[in-house]
C-alpha cells in the first residue's frame, strides 16, 4: 500500500512542523512577555510601541503576514529562508496573543503582592521577577495551553511559501495518487490530534508540577474581583 | 535626645483628586518608642504609614530614618524600604511561596546572604512568631492569625529599624486576634520601634508609649495612653475613644 510506503516520509515532514511550532511559540513567548511588561509596567512610549505591535499582529491575516516576511523580506535583499520567515512571522503573531495572555494574568495578581514586595525593598524588576511573574506564568498555564494547540495547527499555513511541512509533503503524495487523498490527509489530522494530545498532557504535567496549593482558587478569586 | 529620634516625619500633605486626604502630618519617634494611631476610617491613616517609605509618594513633606532623608530624591529607597518594615492589613504574603521562603527572599535578594544562612535567620523569626513547625506551609495553608505572623516574621528578618503595621489585626476572626497581639506586645518589650495603625485599644493601653489621634487628614491630639483616656484635651478624642471602647470592648 502506498499510504504505508508514504508513512515515513508524513512522519518525517512533520518533524518540520514541530520544529517550526517550538521556534515560532517559543519566539511569541520570549517576545510576549515583555510586550505584556511594557503594557502594564512601561510608560507611554513602551505601552503604546506594545499595543501597537499586538494590534498589528493580531489584526493582520496569516498568509499575509507570511508573505510579507517571506516574499518582502526578499524584496529588501533580506536573504532568509521560508522556515526562517515562517517562524518569524507566526512568532510574532503568536506573540500578540500570548502578551494578552499575560497581561490578563499579570493583571489578575493583587496589587498588595507589589506592594509588599516593594516593601521588604525589591525594586519593581525584582518584584516582577521573582514575585509577579512566577504567579502571572502559572495562571497562564491553562489559556496559553489554548494558544499551543492553536498555533500547533497554524504550523500548516507555511505551506504557502513552500515550507516542506507535512501538508506540503501530503499533498505531494496525493497529487501522484489523487485516489489517496482521503487516506493521506485522514493521517495527517491523526497526526495533528496525536500532537495536541501530546502537548496538552505536557503542558498539564507542567501545571501540576508548579502547583502551589490553594494558589489557583486564591488567584481565580482575585480574578474575578478584578473583573 | 534628638540622637535618638529613628524616625522623623514633618509635614506630610497627600491628595487624591481634590480630596486632600493628609493635611499636614509631623511626628517623631525614638528608638524603642511604640506609637499607636487611631482614627475614623478615611481619615488617612493607611495613607500617612504609606506615605512613610513611599510605597505612596506624598506630595509634600520630608520623611528622616535614623538621619537619612527618605523623601531626598537621591536616596535609594529601595535600600530604605528594607530597612522599614511593613505589615498589611491583609497580610500580603507572597502566595506561591511558603512561609519560609515568604520570609527568606528579602534576606537573599536583598541583604544577599548565603541561603545557609539565610535558612538560619529566617527559621529564628519563624520561631519567633511560633511557625517554626509551619515553615513549609504555603499561605493559604495557613490561618490568617498564622499569616499575619508570617508577616511579621518576613518584616523582621530585614533586621528593621522600625516597623509600621497598617490595622494588623482588622481582616482577623476575632479569635484570632490574640496571637497577632501576643507577637507585637513580645516586640514592643523586646525594645522594637513600632507604628501600629489600630483599634485594639486594649493593645494600645498596655503597650503604646503614646496614642496619636488623627481625624480628617491631621493630628487631633497624642498623648500618653493615660493621660488620653483619662483626661484628653480635645472633645473629639474623648468622644472618639469612648466609641471605640464600645465597638471593640473594653481597655484591657
Ligand atoms: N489609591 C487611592 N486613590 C484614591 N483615593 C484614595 C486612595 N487611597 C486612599 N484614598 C482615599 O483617601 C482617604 C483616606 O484613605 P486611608 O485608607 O488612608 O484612610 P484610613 O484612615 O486608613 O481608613 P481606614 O480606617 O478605613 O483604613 C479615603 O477617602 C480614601 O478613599
Ligand atoms: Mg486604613
Amino acid at each position: 500500500m502506498i499510504v504505508f510506503r508514504g508513512l515515513p516520509g508524513l512522519f518525517q515532514a512533520s518533524l518540520l512542523n514541530i520544529a517550526l511550532l517550538f521556534g515560532l511559540i517559543g519566539l511569541g513567548f520570549v517576545v510576549g512577555i515583555p510586550i505584556a511588561l511594557f503594557q502594564v509596567y512601561g510608560n507611554r512610549l513602551l505601552g503604546g510601541v506594545a499595543s501597537a505591535w499586538e494590534w498589528f499582529f493580531r489584526g493582520v491575516p496569516e498568509l499575509v503576514l507570511l508573505f510579507l516576511f517571506f516574499f518582502g523580506s526578499a524584496q529588501l535583499g533580506l536573504k532568509i529562508s521560508a522556515f526562517v520567515a515562517a517562524t518569524l512571522a507566526l512568532g510574532f503573531r503568536s506573540s500578540a496573543y500570548q502578551s494578552q495572555i499575560f497581561r490578563g494574568a499579570i493583571q489578575a495578581i493583587p496589587k498588595g503582592q507589589m506592594m509588599a514586595a516593594h516593601s521588604i525593598g525589591l525594586s519593581r524588576w525584582q518584584a516582577i521577577r521573582y514575585i509577579i511573574l512566577p504567579q502571572a506564568l502559572r495562571l497562564a498555564i491553562p489559556p496559553w495551553s489554548n494558544e499551543f494547540s492553536s498555533v500547533i495547527k497554524d504550523t500548516t499555513l507555511a505551506y504557502a511559501i513552500g515550507v516542506n511541512e507535512i501538508t506540503r509533503y501530503a499533498r505531494f503524495i496525493t497529487e501522484r495518487h489523487y485516489r489517496l487523498a482521503m487516506a493521506v490527509y485522514l493521517v495527517v489530522a491523526l497526526i495533528f490530534l496525536l500532537f495536541t494530545y501530546l502537548g496538552n498532557r505536557l503542558l498539564g504535567t507542567l501545571e501540576h508540577a508548579l502547583r502551589v496549593p490553594g494558589f489557583e482558587a486564591k488567584a481565580a478569586r482575585a480574578a474575578g474581583e478584578h473583573g | 535626645m534628638a540622637s535618638n529620634v529613628i524616625l522623623k516625619v514633618e509635614d506630610i500633605h497627600k491628595r487624591y483628586g481634590r480630596e486632600e486626604v493628609l493635611r499636614g502630618v509631623s511626628f517623631s519617634l525614638f528608638k524603642g518608642e511604640t506609637k499607636v494611631i487611631i482614627g475614623p476610617s478615611g481619615t488617612g491613616k493607611s495613607t500617612l504609614l504609606r506615605c512613610i517609605n513611599r510605597l505612596t509618594p506624598p506630595d509634600r513633606g520630608r520623611v528622616w530614618l535614623d538621619g537619612v532623608e527618605v523623601s531626598h530624591p537621591k536616596t535609594n529607597i529601595n535600600k530604605i524600604r528594607a530597612a522599614i518594615g511593613f505589615v498589611f492589613q491583609d497580610f500580603n504574603l507572597f502566595t506561591h511561596l511558603n512561609a519560609l521562603d515568604n520570609v527568606r527572599l528579602g534576606l537573599l535578594k536583598i541583604k544577599r546572604l548565603d541561603k545557609k544562612k539565610a535558612t538560619e535567620i529566617a527559621m529564628m523569626e519563624l520561631e519567633r512568631v511560633g511557625l517554626a513547625e509551619k515553615a513549609k506551609a504555603y499561605p493559604a495553608e495557613l490561618s490568617g492569625g498564622q499569616q499575619q505572623r508570617v508577616s511579621i516574621a518576613r518584616a523582621l528578618a530585614m533586621d528593621p529599624k522600625v516597623i509600621l503595621f497598617d490595622e494588623p489585626t482588622s481582616a482577623l476572626d476575632p479569635e484570632l486576634i490574640g496571637e497577632v497581639l501576643e507577637v507585637m506586645t513580645d516586640l514592643a518589650r523586646a525594645g522594637m520601634t513600632m507604628v501600629v495603625v489600630s483599634h485594639e485599644m486594649g493593645f494600645a493601653r498596655s503597650v503604646a508609649d503614646e496614642i496619636i489621634f488623627m481625624e480628617g487628614g491631621v493630628i487631633v491630639e497624642q498623648g500618653s495612653p493615660e493621660q488620653l483616656f483619662t483626661n484628653p484635651r480635645q472633645k473629639r478624642t474623648g468622644e472618639f475613644l469612648r466609641k471605640i471602647t464600645e465597638l471593640y470592648g473594653e481597655a484591657s
